[in-house]
């Protein structure tokens, strides 16, 4: 499998149907090249998350050097047993490691209080299933500002040392012109081209 | 010997009526590194459908009926048959799921006559249908050989 850039995104794919975990993956690599997990639980996704501390077996070949996977967007199915996609959701922006991973929560039946609860409690999309090929196209976005959110977190941490860093306090300026650009090709279109060419030749 | 060139061709011939626009996609997400993957999806969807209609038949069997166990089997088979695109058959567990909301034992009986219909006639297509696919060679795909 060759390792490029548009392969550094990696998507946690949640759902207790074997058939629709199999539809999202293929979806999720057709559109874009994602690196993809996929678990049947919500619990499950927490451990992968890294939120238990224990020791996991990943369910797809990622680097094994890394002991908690870095995943760049959480899209999970609403209805399963045990733990919702609500219920993961949740948990996920309620812990201080996790709530900056966009979520995207997937239903196949259409209730407009269900979908405003979801996006209320932080999802970033409400996908209808069966889920499309165009869907996946609006994820990019999201795991854009998900890495800018991570990028400034991680700046703020490391400028808050007194230690020497490998950026150092002349670079705040600079960070801060980066943040800009940055925002603006998030909103452009050209995001799109750069984060994947292959989303061009979708339908 | 046959040769397809569009996948809407494939489609429209084999299955009209019975499949939707869904199916179409998964055609489309089938390729070189996933060449078997309609035919996967599809025999996952029949080992889950299999599966809940035997759940509903015992639901159903129960006295009195567990209307509400019924509901989550039925919300499970309607969503799988949506993901393949079996339109017909998604259509047909709306309306059982009616009769379920109703806790109207006679409704849901026969429903479920109709569901296992639809169910037993998409296996019979869809068996046809890959079938028919092993035995020719599309045009945009060299590596399929013939008989």
């Amino acid at each position: 499998m060759a390792v490029d850039a548009e392969a550094q995104f990696h998507v946690l794919a949640v759902d207790d149907s074997l058939m629709d975990r199999k539809l999202i993956e293929r979806l999720l690599k057709t559109s874009s090249s994602f690196q993809v997990t996929t678990v049947d639980s919500g619990s499950k996704a927490l451990e992968v998350l890294g939120l238990k501390e224990e020791d996991q077996t990943s369910t797809s070949a990622l680097s094994p050097q890394h002991n908690e996977i870095e995943v760049n967007l959480v899209i999970t199915d609403y209805c399963m047993p045990g733990m919702t996609g609500y219920d993961l959701l949740k948990k996920i922006k309620e812990s201080s490691s996790l709530k900056d991973i966009p979520v995207v929560i997937m239903s196949s039946e259409n209730v407009p209080s269900r979908i405003n609860r979801c996006l209320e409690g932080g999802a970033e999309e409400f996908f209808l299933k069966p889920v499309q090929l165009s869907d996946m196209r609006r994820l990019g976005p999201h795991i854009l500002k998900g890495k800018h959110k991570e990028q400034q977190q991680l700046h703020q941490e490391e400028n808050s040392n007194t230690n020497h860093t490998i950026m150092g306090s002349s670079n705040n300026n600079n960070m801060s012109n980066k943040r800009k650009v940055m925002d603006e090709e998030i909103l452009s279109d050209r995001t799109r081209l750069g984060f994947s060419s292959s989303s061009l030749n979708l339908i | 010997m046959f040769i397809y060139t569009t996948p809407v061709y494939r489609l429209s011939l084999a299955l009209q009526g019975f499949l939707d626009e869904q199916f179409y996609q998964l055609e489309e997400l089938q390729d070189e590194s996933s060449p078997n993957f309609v035919e996967e999806v599809v025999t996952l969807f029949f080992r889950d459908s299999s599966r809940l209609m035997a759940n509903i038949d015992q639901a159903l069997e129960q006295c009195p009926p567990d209307f509400h166990r019924l509901d989550k089997f039925l919300h499970r088979l309607k969503g799988s048959a949506s993901s393949i695109g079996a339109g017909k058959m998604k259509n047909e567990c709306a309306g059982f799921r009616e009769f379920c909301s109703e806790e109207n034992l006679e409704g849901c009986l026969r429903s479920f006559q109709k569901v296992k219909k639809e169910h037993t006639i998409l296996r019979q297509k869809l068996e046809n249908y890959f079938q028919l696919l092993r035995q020719v060679v599309p045009v945009d795909k060299a590596t399929r050989s013939g008989s």
